[in-house]
């Protein structure tokens, strides 16, 4: 058998996939605020935000990136078993989760600690899930903000089989649901995408691209941006510069407008950057240059908003001092809550599995009760 | 009372269901217009609505994905997987979402999803159309696992399953769509059996034979043919795999002392070993023999014209009720 010089050539260029876009080189993005704080307008997305309200959203990725590099450190210190940093996206989330309706839906994956702060989710309960108490200790309904969900793109589908529960309501709201660059390979993304479409389902497909799907690149996900797979399936797809938290709130107001007022999904690709690691336990000097991060750096979504204050008059000195002064406060009672909170007793392991109790687990509940109270007081089954 | 086919016990039972509930949805492939491949949903659609009997796109994940966001919201959706083979790509779905949100989220948030699926052999299908995937779903905890044997039970426990505010896997013997009984579709459930209860569905005195599904009629005809050689079976439709109802189990094993059960799923692993392993701890004393098995081999579903061979029918269940009687 004789390979030919010239097939193997082909075959080496048909695997050499064309380019998508590169982490330093975005293409075409809605910006609003560039990387220098300078505000640039777009035709699609006037935006008219008070003074206060740029305030607050500084405020707001102050102390979601504090929160952060707290949990990562009660990480470090044993008090948590893993966390997921969302540092380089605090723009993208509190972007979009400050231009949710009350009465609108949010679907999380697990890093989105600061669209759980805009729906006024204690972050604690966030540090609850990381420590190992609970799976999840907030209530869904009461915040409108669904459980994280670990498995990768699953929530997707909850969300549009939510949004058609609204259509068939007739009520006024509309589902956002977060994923990454690394879900859209996801089965289950694309069937929601598949759903939304042809039910014309009021929900939003918020796709944080944060370049790296744990040590996997964009270019192992896709061969074409992110957002233009949205044309495949009817409905459209735009992408914003995911570090700029004024551009994230204009886009994701406008498509869940238009949600709600039956135009359908959109997908929404939020270009980011995670500029840590995937989680605590991963190593990211393993697969990227230090160089990289460096050139994230000049694009941090909260120097940014500084600069737009400071240069805007619209923040002085005090302002600043007074958000650090909080971010510190907040930082020792996540800290001290983290620290103190008990382990949940052992008989609640048989809590919730059905509405009522099984027979089954009734009987392995006595037995291990029957298990524990067989110690003397002290040792193993003491304080259950 | 009317006498009606399991197909048609499940039609009424869903019918009663949308009735009574405006909640109650019913979504998959082909269950609009059609009706179903096994004509399960049909009229359904054209008397209740396409908002609320959903022709699906084809894509089991994204039924029960989708059910699960319609629960959220308050919906009370049934799905239908079309063939027992393609619930697998479902399973994350099913196992990792639906059984686990109850108590992920310390019961703050309840599930009311129903999974019909059409299970078993029999009809001399294709690959991947004639699976007894059970199991899968009784090892799950927060699932609901049941299988209807006949139009009656059919009929009631659908209705059941729908008000349970559990999730519940379905399992309809699709060989069995066709066999008829007689059914009141003018009664409520209120006065049923719980659809997480066994039935005695036969009195005997020498042997207890358990089981469910596609083969609660050849476990009856079994009774039948043994009672000629003069044994005595007992026949418990189990009805319910999870929950599962040891009482009645064990009331009747300590009554005949001997106890086969016969599935089709493969015996290795399958429920048949749970069941022996609990009515060996609790009817130690009372069992004359060890408890025996009968059911498919371990090996994948054959092709069809083998599945005589594969599937437990009466001789092979009469064989295992033999073998109890030898030691």
């Amino acid at each position: 058998m004789t390979v030919e010089s010239g097939a193997a050539t082909t075959a080496a260029s048909a695997l050499d996939p064309p380019a998508p876009d590169t982490p330093d080189q975005a293409g075409e993005f809605i910006q609003l605020l560039t990387p220098e704080g300078e505000r640039i307008e777009h035709p699609d997305y006037p935006l008219d935000l008070s003074a206060d309200q740029i305030r607050d959203m500084y405020r707001d990725l102050v102390l979601v990136r504090t929160i952060d590099t707290v949990a990562i450190s009660l990480q470090r210190q044993g008090e948590l078993g893993i966390w997921a940093s969302l540092l380089g996206q605090e723009a993208a989330q509190i972007g979009s989760g400050r231009a949710l309706g009350p009465d609108d839906m949010v679907f999380p994956t697990y890093r989105e600690h600061g669209v759980a702060w805009c729906r006024g989710i204690d972050p604690v309960k966030l540090l609850e899930l990381y420590r190992g108490v609970s799976h999840g200790g907030w209530a869904p309904q009461e915040h409108n903000f669904h459980l994280y969900t670990i498995v990768i793109g699953a929530q997707t589908l909850h969300a549009t089989g939510y949004a058609m529960g609204i259509q068939r309501d007739g009520t006024d709201e509309a589902v956002i649901v977060y994923f990454g660059d690394g879900a859209t390979s996801q089965g289950d993304v694309n069937e929601s995408f598949v759903w939304a479409s042809v039910f014309n389902a009021p929900v939003v497909f918020f796709c944080q691209n944060n370049q790296w799907a744990i040590s996997e690149p964009l270019e192992k996900q896709s061969r074409i941006p992110l957002y233009q797979r949205a044309r495949g399936f009817g409905f459209p797809g735009l992408r914003v510069d995911g570090n700029d938290v004024l551009a994230c709130y204009a886009v994701t107001q406008k498509a869940m407008q238009a949600a709600r007022e039956g135009q359908g999904p959109t997908l929404i690709e939020a270009f980011t950057y995670r500029m840590g690691a995937h989680t605590t336990t991963d190593d990211p000097t393993r697969y990227r240059l230090a160089s990289e991060l460096e050139m994230w750096k000049l694009k941090d979504p909260i120097e940014r908003v500084r600069a737009y204050l400071v240069r805007g008059g619209m923040a002085e000195a005090d302002f600043f001092a007074a958000v650090d002064a909080e971010a510190k406060q907040v930082g020792a009672r996540v800290r001290e809550a983290c620290r103190t909170m008990p382990d949940p007793p052992p008989l609640s392991l048989f809590d919730h599995v059905y509405a009522e109790p099984t027979a089954i687990l009734r009987e392995e509940r006595e037995q291990y009760t029957a298990y524990l109270d067989s110690f003397e007081p002290g040792m193993n089954g003491a304080g259950r | 009372m009317s006498r009606l086919t399991l197909s048609r016990g499940l039609n009424e039972g869903l019918r009663k269901a949308l009735e009574n509930d405006p909640k109650v949805l019913i979504m998959g492939e082909d269950v609009g217009k059609l009706g179903g491949v096994f004509r399960v949903t049909d009229g359904l659609q054209k008397d209740f609505g396409e908002a609320r009997v959903i022709d699906t796109p084809l894509a089991e994940s994204g039924i029960v994905g989708t059910a699960i966001g319609l629960a959220l919201r308050g919906y009370r959706p049934v799905c239908e997987i079309q063939f027992d083979g393609f619930v697998f790509p479902a399973v994350d779905q099913i196992v990792s979402q639906l059984a686990k949100m109850r108590y992920r989220s310390r019961g703050q948030v309840s599930l009311p999803v129903v999974i019909r699926i059409p299970c078993g052999g029999g009809i001399g299908a294709v690959e991947h159309h004639s699976e007894s995937p059970e199991v899968l779903f009784a090892h799950t905890p927060g699932l609901r696992v049941v299988a209807c044997g006949d139009a009656a039970d059919a009929f009631t426990m659908i209705q059941q399953s729908i008000s349970s505010d559990d999730p519940v896997i379905f399992f309809e013997p699709k060989r069995r769509y066709w066999d008829k009984a007689e059914v009141d579709t003018a009664a409520g459930v209120d006065g049923a059996l719980p659809f997480d209860r066994a039935r005695v569905t036969l009195e005997g005195s020498d042997v207890t034979l358990l089981c469910y599904g596609p083969l609660v009629r050849t476990a009856l005809e079994s009774a039948a043919a043994a009672r000629q050689d003069g044994r005595s079976v007992e026949v418990v439709d189990l009805r319910s795999l999870s929950p599962l109802d040891m009482d009645t189990i064990t009331a009747s094993v300590r009554k005949t002392g001997r106890c086969v059960i016969a599935h089709e799923a493969p015996v290795f692993a399958g429920f048949g070993a749970e069941v022996a392993a609990r009515v060996t701890e609790r009817c130690f004393y009372h069992l004359e023999a060890p408890v025996l098995r009968a059911g498919g081999f371990a090996t994948p579903y054959p092709p069809s014209r083998l599945e005589e061979h594969y599937l437990p029918d009466l001789d092979r269940i009469l064989d295992a009720v033999d073998r109890a009687f030898g030691y």
